[in-house]
């Protein structure tokens, strides 16, 4: 792979030799692969090939039986979920988790990052600078008019978006989403896809996707996962002409 | 807060739910109950203490400590062996064989006073200790429990676990502890005899005021963007500790902070009702603590109170007429509870009583908006138990 022979240079992540075994069972097999920064990569595959698994294994989530992870020069399997997030990871899970009981704005405003600490979150004011990140979030995920609206009674779709914009809040350099137009209307597709050619100017972007429409859409550059392992990696075309691509994944 | 916004607040809804809960027990308990009964209700007020660190704990961040009288019992004994030491003069304890110690050491031929029990002298050290000392042992299992990410029935069965061996520890170290007894036989609180009438009047108001600052802290606490993580971490931990929270700390503090109030709660029921003994610490006390909680509404800070107070009402009016029946009433009272209305008196009353309120305050609520030019954001249902800090949480206002 000539990913591999760039190694030391400017990744902004850098995985190599992940492996977590579940009693037994390797989920993620000896895996490695390379983000440039700026980059939008889609990874695609059967369900249960581990492609969940990987982001759960950078962010922090699931704990890596070997292997190294180096997100800008450092080394984040051995931090714990939220120095992940400070270091400046920012992740988006399968299905929309967002604080149904707050509203939009007070589910960004607990993104922001400022007071995070017990004691920072009491002495938390929510000044002006605050306020002006919430709303231009809320504008960049189509809710600017939802601010006030508890995000219970936002559409699945909608709180997909929120979840995001939580994300976008938290200044990552890299997203990381997880099937973000699962479960998506036509319209709100669209949207997003909209929304993600937005995001994608400006962060690294590590996508889950099943979508092979949406996929051509935004990568740049597209890794295909098959029982843990890397099956394929280039551009799109590139892997929908592999043939070990056409065969587990494209073919039926 | 500034002192305008003050005044503004005791116009709001939540202003005067807390004006009428001060009025209750600053002016018509003390006017209408004779000292005994009054002094009843400090006792129960003690307990109020400890539900409204339940309701931070468990009700907002879903932590449910069984265990809760362990802080309570803490405190409590705190106080209690500066009373002791102080009632335990060698010219008082002259007819024992080693003069100057508590009574039932004497009995347990212990000669000289253990190295814990010195510093109780000090009544500075007793007061820092109430709340230390149960801070001190929530921080020792929070951190051992909530760092290994132990939670839900894992962690209610851990307090019930703790409660039982502190119970049992100080049932078996009689010498130190009084043992089953308790520490009895309470006197004086720096020369003040505790046991007067006026003493008991007095101590009524300390526990009102003491009362009110805990409310204060707990309603700051909530209202600020640390009550928000709370109740977020309740329902998506996962999602919190992603957008960048160290949950387990969060988790720690609040824990922490239901220890204190408990602590507070302790030592005043010792001063009030004159010694404090291990059945205060143990597994049911600690499970009746939080059916007070759950009664009064789990979600409600003032509904801990009402909560505290009718269920010890109700529970000394039937053990008077019918004690063996108290136990099944409890029991069936909780099921009730959490069958039909799971957000206790505080849910009942906002289904049901504040609708009726909305229609008579709908002008004057129109009228105050109009005042302050900025629409009353509606309340998220995070804060609706208690209203909201309108410095806070319009997002309107503050815009403006
Ligand atoms: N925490 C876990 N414990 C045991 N097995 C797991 C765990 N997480 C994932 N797996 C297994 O790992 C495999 C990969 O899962 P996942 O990463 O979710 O796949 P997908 O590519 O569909 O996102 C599946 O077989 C799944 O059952
Ligand atoms: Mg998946």
């Amino acid at each position: 792979m000539n990913a591999a022979k760039k190694k030391g240079g400017d990744f902004l992540l850098a995985v190599e030799g992940l492996t977590v075994s579940f009693d037994g069972f390797k989920a993620v097999d000896n895996l490695s692969f390379y983000l440039d920064p700026k980059e939008i990569r889609v990874i695609i595959g059967p369900n249960g090939a581990g492609k969940t698994t990987v982001l759960d294994l950078i962010c922090g989530k699931t704990k890596a039986t070997s292997g190294s992870i180096k997100f800008a020069g450092k080394e984040l399997t051995k931090l714990k979920e939220h120095q992940i997030v400070h270091c400046g990871v920012g992740r988006k899970f399968q299905t929309p988790s967002v604080f149904e009981d707050l509203t939009v704005f007070e589910n960004l405003e607990l993104s922001y990052p400022k007071g995070h600490s017990v004691m920072g979150a009491l002495a938390f004011k929510r000044d002006a600078k605050v306020i002006e990140a919430v709303e231009e979030v809320a504008a960049t995920i189509f809710l600017s008019d939802a601010l006030n609206e508890p995000a219970a009674s936002l559409s699945h779709g909608q709180k997909q978006w929120l979840e995001i914009g939580m994300l976008l809040i938290q200044k990552p350099d890299l997203l990381m989403l997880d099937e973000p137009v699962a479960g998506m209307s036509v319209a709100e597709r669209k949207k997003t896809a909209e929304l993600l050619r937005v995001i994608t100017k400006n962060h690294t972007v590590l996508v889950v996707e099943h979508d092979m429409q949406f996929v051509g859409d935004i990568a740049d550059r597209v890794t295909v996962m098959h029982q843990g392992k890397i099956l394929s990696e280039g551009s799109i075309d590139h892997v929908k002409a592999d043939p070990k691509v056409i065969e587990v994944y494209l073919g039926h | 807060m500034t002192t305008p916004s003050a005044i503004q607040w005791f116009k709001t809804r939540e202003g005067i739910y807390y004006m009428l809960l001060a009025l209750l027990l600053v002016v018509i308990l003390p006017l209408t109950l004779d000292p005994f009964r009054l002094s009843m209700t400090g006792k129960y007020l003690t307990y109020a203490f400890v539900a409204i660190g339940l309701v931070m704990c468990w009700g907002k961040a879903g932590i449910l400590s069984l265990g809760q009288g362990i802080f309570f019992g803490l405190g409590g004994y705190c106080m209690a062996m500066f009373l002791k030491l102080e009632a335990s003069t060698p010219e008082a304890t002259a007819i024992q064989s080693t003069p100057g110690i508590p009574d039932f050491m004497d009995w347990n031929q212990l000669t000289e006073l253990p190295w814990f029990w010195q510093p109780f002298h000090s009544f500075p050290f007793t007061l820092l200790a109430i709340i230390g000392v149960p801070v001190l042992l929530a921080l020792i299992i929070g951190f051992t429990m909530f760092t290994r990410r132990v939670g839900g029935v894992y962690f209610s069965i851990m307090t019930q676990a703790v409660a039982a061996i502190l119970t049992i520890l100080i049932i078996g170290q009689q010498g130190y502890t009084g043992g089953v007894n308790g520490i009895t036989d309470l006197r004086t609180l720096m020369g003040w005899d505790i046991r007067t009438d006026e003493a008991k009047m007095t101590l009524y108001f300390i526990c009102v005021a003491l009362l009110f600052g805990c409310l204060f802290i707990a309603r700051m606490v909530q209202n600020r963007k640390l009550g928000r993580i709370l109740m977020a971490m309740n329902a998506q931990e996962t999602r919190v500790r992603f957008s960048g929270y160290d949950v387990a700390a969060f988790k720690i503090f609040v824990f922490c902070l239901a220890a204190a109030f408990a602590g507070i709660g302790g030592a005043m029921f010792t001063l009030i009702v004159g010694f404090m003994s291990p059945s205060f610490v143990g597994i049911v006390a600690s499970i009746e603590m939080v059916i007070f909680c759950a009664l009064g509404g789990r979600l409600s800070i003032l509904g801990a109170v009402y909560g505290a107070l009718l269920v010890n009402a109700a529970k000394s009016g039937l053990s008077e007429s019918f004690p063996e029946l108290w136990p099944f009433a409890m029991g069936a009272l909780f099921i009730g509870v959490v069958m039909a209305f799971p957000n206790g008196l505080a849910g009942l009353y906002q289904s049901y009583i504040q609708p009726l309120e909305d229609r008579l305050f709908k002008g004057k609520q129109a009228e105050i908006s109009s005042q302050s030019s900025a629409p009353i954001s509606q309340p998220s249902k995070a804060e609706e138990s208690d209203g909201y800090d309108s410095s806070m949480d319009n997002y309107s206002a503050e815009k403006s």
